[in-house]
C-alpha cells in the first residue's frame, strides 16, 4: 500500500478524533486547543496533497489565529460550558437527515483523484500550462527578472495566479468580506464602560492581557523573535507569486508579530509603535489598493482588474506588477482586521 | 552519510517516541512537561540533523533546503523551551501544586478509610 496514502488515512482519522474530542470536551479552554489540532492536523493532510497554499493558510489562520482569537475570548468568558438544557430532538433528527441527504449526494461525485473528473478536464489543464495570467509578450527584454527564461511569461505560483488574475473579482469581495467584518465588529463591540468584579476575577486568575508580561524570558525570546516574524510575514507577502502564500497568510503573520508585542510588553507599548487610527487606515486601504489597481486599470484603457493594460510596453511585468500590487492590498486589511478583532475581543476600559 | 543519516533519523523517532511515553506515565503536570519539552528539542534536532545529511548528498539547490532546515531547527530549539517556560509559568501562576511523594501518600490515606 502507498505509505503517503496510509499516512493520509491516519491523519484523517485523527483529525475526526479531535473534532469529535473537541465538540464532547466541556471545558472550553479545552476545545479550544483541540480544534488547534484539528487545524493543525488539517494544514499536513493539505501539504500531504501538495496544496501548499491552503495548508499554509489552515496553518497561519486556523491554528494560529483562531486559537490565539478563542483563547482571548475565553479569557474574558471564563472557560467553564454552560450546562444543561440545549439539546434538542428535532435539532438532532434535522442534522440526521442532513446529513444522510448529503451522503447521498456525494455517491455521485466521482472518485477521488479519477483523472476522467470533470473538475481535472474541464480547467485544470489550462492551470497546469500555466496559461493563467499569461500575457504574450515580445518587447520583454532578455535579462528582465520576469522574462521568458525566468518565469517565461507567467506567475509560477499557479494557485496566485489564479486567486488574483483568474478569478480576480471573486478575491476583491472576499477581501471586501473581511473589511467588512472588521467594521461590523468595531460596530458591535464598543468599549464596554464598566466591568464587573466577576471578569476581573477571571482577569487576575488567568494571563491577563493587557499589562506586559512579567516573565523575563519570554520578554527576551518574544522581543527577538517579533523581527524575524516581520521579515518573514514580508517575505511571504512579496513572495507570493513565486512560491507558497500571498496577502491572507503575510496579513495574519504580520498580525501575529504585533499580538505577540503587545501580550508581552502590554497594549500601550503596542499602540506606541503601531497608533490605532494606522490600523484603521490600513484596514480600508487595503480594499482600496484592490479596487484602485483594478480601476487604474481601466484609466488605462483595460478592462477591470486587467493588469496587462497597465504597461503596455511590458504587458508580463505589468501582470507580476498587478498582482503584487493586489496582494499587498489583501495582506493591509487581513493585518488589520485581524488585529482590529484581538483588540476588540481583548476589550477593556478604553 | 547516508548511514549516519539514517540513524540520526532513527535516533530522533526514538527520542520522540520516548517523550511521548513520559508524557504519559509522568505523574503530574510538571513533571509530564519535562519530557514533552526536552525530548522535542533533542528530537527536532536529531531529525533535522538527518534530513541536512541526505540532503547535502543531493545535488541541485540543496543549500537553500539545507539552509531552511537550519533555520527551522534553531527556530524550534529557540520557541520550544521558551514555550515550556511559558506553560509551566502560567500553571504555577495558576496555583497548581508540583507532585511529591507525600502528597501521593496523603491523598492514599484519604482514599483507604
Amino acid at each position: 500500500m502507498d505509505p503517503v496514502l496510509l499516512l493520509d488515512v491516519l491523519l484523517l482519522i485523527l483529525a475526526v478524533l479531535a473534532a469529535v474530542a473537541a465538540m464532547l470536551q466541556r471545558d472550553l479552554l479545552g476545545s479550544v486547543m483541540l480544534m488547534g489540532i484539528y487545524s493543525l492536523l488539517m494544514a499536513v493532510i493539505w501539504a500531504n496533497l501538495f496544496a501548499m497554499d491552503v495548508s499554509f493558510t489552515e496553518a497561519s489562520v486556523g491554528a494560529g489565529a483562531a486559537t490565539v482569537l478563542l483563547l482571548m475570548a475565553l479569557t474574558r468568558i471564563g472557560t467553564r460550558e454552560r450546562s444543561g438544557g440545549d439539546h434538542s430532538l428535532p435539532a438532532l433528527v434535522l442534522v440526521v437527515l442532513t446529513g444522510v441527504v448529503l451522503l447521498y449526494g456525494t455517491s455521485e461525485l466521482p472518485r477521488f483523484g479519477d483523472p476522467q473528473a470533470p473538475a481535472q478536464l474541464h480547467i485544470a489543464p489550462h492551470y497546469l500550462a500555466q496559461d493563467i495570467g499569461k500575457v504574450s509578450d515580445s518587447a520583454t527584454p532578455p535579462n528582465s527578472p520576469h522574462g521568458e527564461g525566468d518565469f517565461g511569461h507567467h506567475v509560477p505560483n499557479t494557485v496566485t495566479a489564479v486567486l488574483a488574475s483568474y478569478r480576480g473579482y471573486d478575491t476583491m469581495f472576499e477581501t471586501a468580506v473581511i473589511f467588512s467584518a472588521g467594521m461590523c465588529l468595531l460596530l458591535l463591540l464598543r468599549p464596554i464602560p464598566r466591568r464587573s468584579p466577576e471578569t476581573v476575577t477571571i482577569d487576575e486568575s488567568g494571563s491577563t492581557s493587557h499589562q506586559k508580561s512579567e516573565s523575563v524570558v519570554l520578554r527576551t525570546i518574544g522581543g527577538m523573535l517579533i523581527p524575524y516574524i516581520l521579515v518573514f510575514g514580508f517575505y511571504v507577502q512579496m513572495h507570493g507569486e513565486i512560491g507558497p502564500g500571498g496577502g491572507f497568510q503575510a496579513g495574519v503573520l504580520v498580525a501575529a508579530a504585533f499580538i505577540l508585542h503587545s501580550l508581552l510588553f502590554g497594549r500601550t507599548a503596542t499602540d506606541r509603535w503601531l497608533p490605532r487610527w494606522l490600523v484603521d487606515l490600513a484596514m480600508s486601504l487595503g480594499v482600496l489598493l484592490y479596487a484602485g489597481t483594478g480601476v487604474a486599470c481601466m484609466a488605462m484603457g483595460g478592462h477591470f482588474l486587467d493588469y496587462s493594460a497597465l504597461d503596455r510596453v511590458h504587458p508580463a511585468e505589468a501582470e507580476a506588477l498587478g498582482m503584487t500590487l493586489v496582494e499587498a492590498g489583501v495582506g493591509l486589511t487581513v493585518a488589520s482586521v485581524v488585529l482590529t478583532i484581538v483588540r476588540k475581543v481583548q476589550g477593556g476600559t478604553r | 552519510m547516508e548511514m549516519i543519516s539514517d540513524g540520526l533519523l532513527l535516533l530522533g523517532g526514538f527520542v520522540a517516541f520516548s517523550g511521548a511515553l513520559g508524557v504519559l506515565r509522568m505523574p503530574d503536570f510538571y513533571s509530564r512537561l519535562h519530557p514533552a519539552g526536552t525530548a522535542d528539542t533533542l528530537a527536532q534536532l536529531l531529525v533535522i540533523g538527518g534530513l541536512v545529511l541526505r540532503h547535502l548528498d543531493s545535488t541541485g539547490d540543496s543549500l537553500l533546503v539545507v539552509g531552511k532546515l537550519i533555520a527551522i531547527s534553531v527556530l524550534l530549539m529557540v520557541t520550544t523551551p521558551t514555550a515550556t517556560h511559558a506553560i509551566s509559568r502560567a500553571a504555577h501562576l495558576s496555583g497548581l501544586a508540583p507532585w511529591t511523594r507525600r502528597s501521593t501518600d496523603l491523598e492514599e490515606q484519604e482514599e483507604s478509610p
